[in-house]
């Protein structure tokens, strides 16, 4: 079993669902509540990294973080090395394969808060911030459980992108699932089955927990409003 | 609605006429990608046989053989993996056949403002040459070999931070042509291959590591074990061994004409 690998995963993932939940947070608002009629068009861009298979993102990924790249380019000028290769490179595309499973929970829990109280909010004087963050940010708590955990979980879970852009360095890029597949390779079953085994159960817990959470906090947080 | 079904319909039915066609189906090291597709065509044009050809790492295909992947022929970059499924049983006894035996190079892309004809091993010393591509060598042939080489070569311990890791030679090659490396140590057969025969290439010295022994085999599972037997037939032809000897592959020695049904 590969401690390390499993830590890295940990860590990789951490930081993506905390930027997913800073950049979800206000894109999700945005989404909900925004009036402009082409609003479907980020939505379903938001969703593309839903249907795309891994290989598309990594490749495109992978030219994008090179010399050539965009990000590369950039990357390179600012610190004067390349993205791929590097945890911060994971880190982005990761965000960016996590994406809509932050910012769908949030919009989906901003939608559903009751307009009436948004409008009895403003009559009450409270600006927009104040009205997000004493009415729609509580009611809305098990969905942002709901996207920091389903990010994390499906970071947690990620092969492909980080097969397309790692390059397998221990410690560095050395995911998980790439420690697991390396396992396979080898004909290592055992060590792949200890490893993924321990992956499984650590994901059957995390998903588990927020569910149950979920279920309580809907109770909680719901209760004082419907019944009076 | 009802055109939107239809549509459904007729792509269902499209999908449908490519199953159940007569093909030998062949698994094969990532290595061979632009030689066995050039071979593959001469072979269907001379047999009239169909091949379908997959390439992957020859890991990969071990395991999935093992569980009852349904190939007729695997070619493999490292001759271990025939001779295991032979000793479990489960190639075809007395068809196993080194077919080629691998080279490796260093390559770079063809701007690289490294000389590298000139350098040889040092250019991957140079301050210019920030990551080098190869493949796995805890489970690929190539990875291996470069690794042994690295270390004949005495600069293993000097490079060893600049290395990133293909999942197999296919991959150490993308990483360099896409530039996110400067340099890689590749298979010689995709060296030469039309995406990077512009590139700067430097062939290390074959005494450098082991042999990369390739080997193929016929499987017990095989469905059509007569097209694949003339499929290993045309690879140890002269024709066959032509394409394999202009991809860069060292060819084990000739076998005597009489041995070549074997």
């Amino acid at each position: 079993m590969n401690i390390e690998a499993l830590l890295l995963s940990f860590r990789l993932a951490s930081c993506v669902s905390a930027i997913l939940f800073v950049v979800g947070v206000p894109l999700a608002y945005w989404l909900a509540f925004s009036p402009w009629r082409w609003k479907f068009l980020p939505e379903a861009v938001v969703a593309l990294p839903l249907v795309l298979p891994p290989t598309v993102l990594g490749f495109y990924m992978l030219l994008a973080m090179g010399p050539r790249g965009p990000l590369g380019k950039f990357w390179q000028a600012a610190f004067g090395h390349g993205l791929a290769f590097t945890f911060t490179g994971l880190v982005i595309a990761s965000v960016l394969y996590s994406l809509p499973f932050a910012v769908q929970p949030l919009v989906a829990s901003f939608e559903a808060v009751d307009r009436k109280l948004l409008d009895a909010s403003a009559v009450l004087g409270a600006g927009r911030v104040r009205t997000f963050a004493h009415v729609i940010l509580p009611l809305s708590i098990p969905g942002i459980v709901t996207a920091l955990v389903l990010s994390f979980a499906h970071t947690l879970g990620e092969f492909g992108v980080v097969l397309m852009v790692g390059g397998n360095l221990e410690g560095v890029t050395r995911t998980v699932s790439i420690d697991i597949y390396d396992r396979v390779q080898s004909l290592d079953y055992a060590s792949a089955n200890s490893t993924a085994l321990l992956l499984l159960v650590i994901s059957f817990v995390v998903l588990a927990a927020v569910y149950g959470i979920n279920r309580r906090a809907r109770r909680r947080v719901w209760l004082p409003w419907t019944s009076k | 609605m009802k055109l939107a079904l239809r549509c459904l319909l007729l792509l269902w039915a499209l999908s449908l006429r490519t199953a159940g066609a007569q093909e030998i189906r062949v698994a094969a090291a990532a290595d061979l990608q632009f030689a066995l597709d050039e071979l593959a065509a001469q072979c269907q044009k001379q047999t009239g046989r169909k091949i379908d050809v997959s390439y992957g790492s020859s890991g990969n295909f071990f395991a999935q053989i093992q569980n009852g992947a349904p190939f007729d022929v695997l070619l493999s970059a490292d001759i271990e993996y025939p001779r295991k499924l032979e000793a479990a049983g489960l190639a075809e006894p007395g068809t196993l056949y080194e077919y080629a035996i691998g080279r490796i190079v260093i390559w770079m892309p063809a701007d690289a403002r490294v000389d590298l004809a000139k350098l040889g091993w040092q250019a991957l010393l140079e301050a210019g040459v920030g990551k080098i591509a190869i493949a796995n060598p805890e489970h690929a042939p190539y990875g291996r070999a470069a690794v042994a080489a690295l270390r004949s070569a005495g600069i293993y311990e000097q490079v060893r931070p600049k290395l990133v890791y293909g999942e197999n030679i296919a991959q150490a090659a993308q990483f360099v042509s896409s530039r996110n490396a400067q340099a890689g140590i590749l298979a010689l057969s995709l060296a030469i291959s039309p995406p990077m025969r512009d590139g700067k290439r430097w062939e290390i010295p074959v005494n450098l590591h082991a042999p990369i022994e390739q080997g193929a085999v016929i499987l017990k599972s095989a469905k059509d074990k007569e097209g694949a037997r003339d499929f290993l037939t045309f690879l140890k032809s002269s024709a066959g061994r032509k394409i394999l000897d202009s991809y860069g592959f060292t060819l084990p020695a000739p076998a005597p004409a009489s041995a070549v049904n074997q």
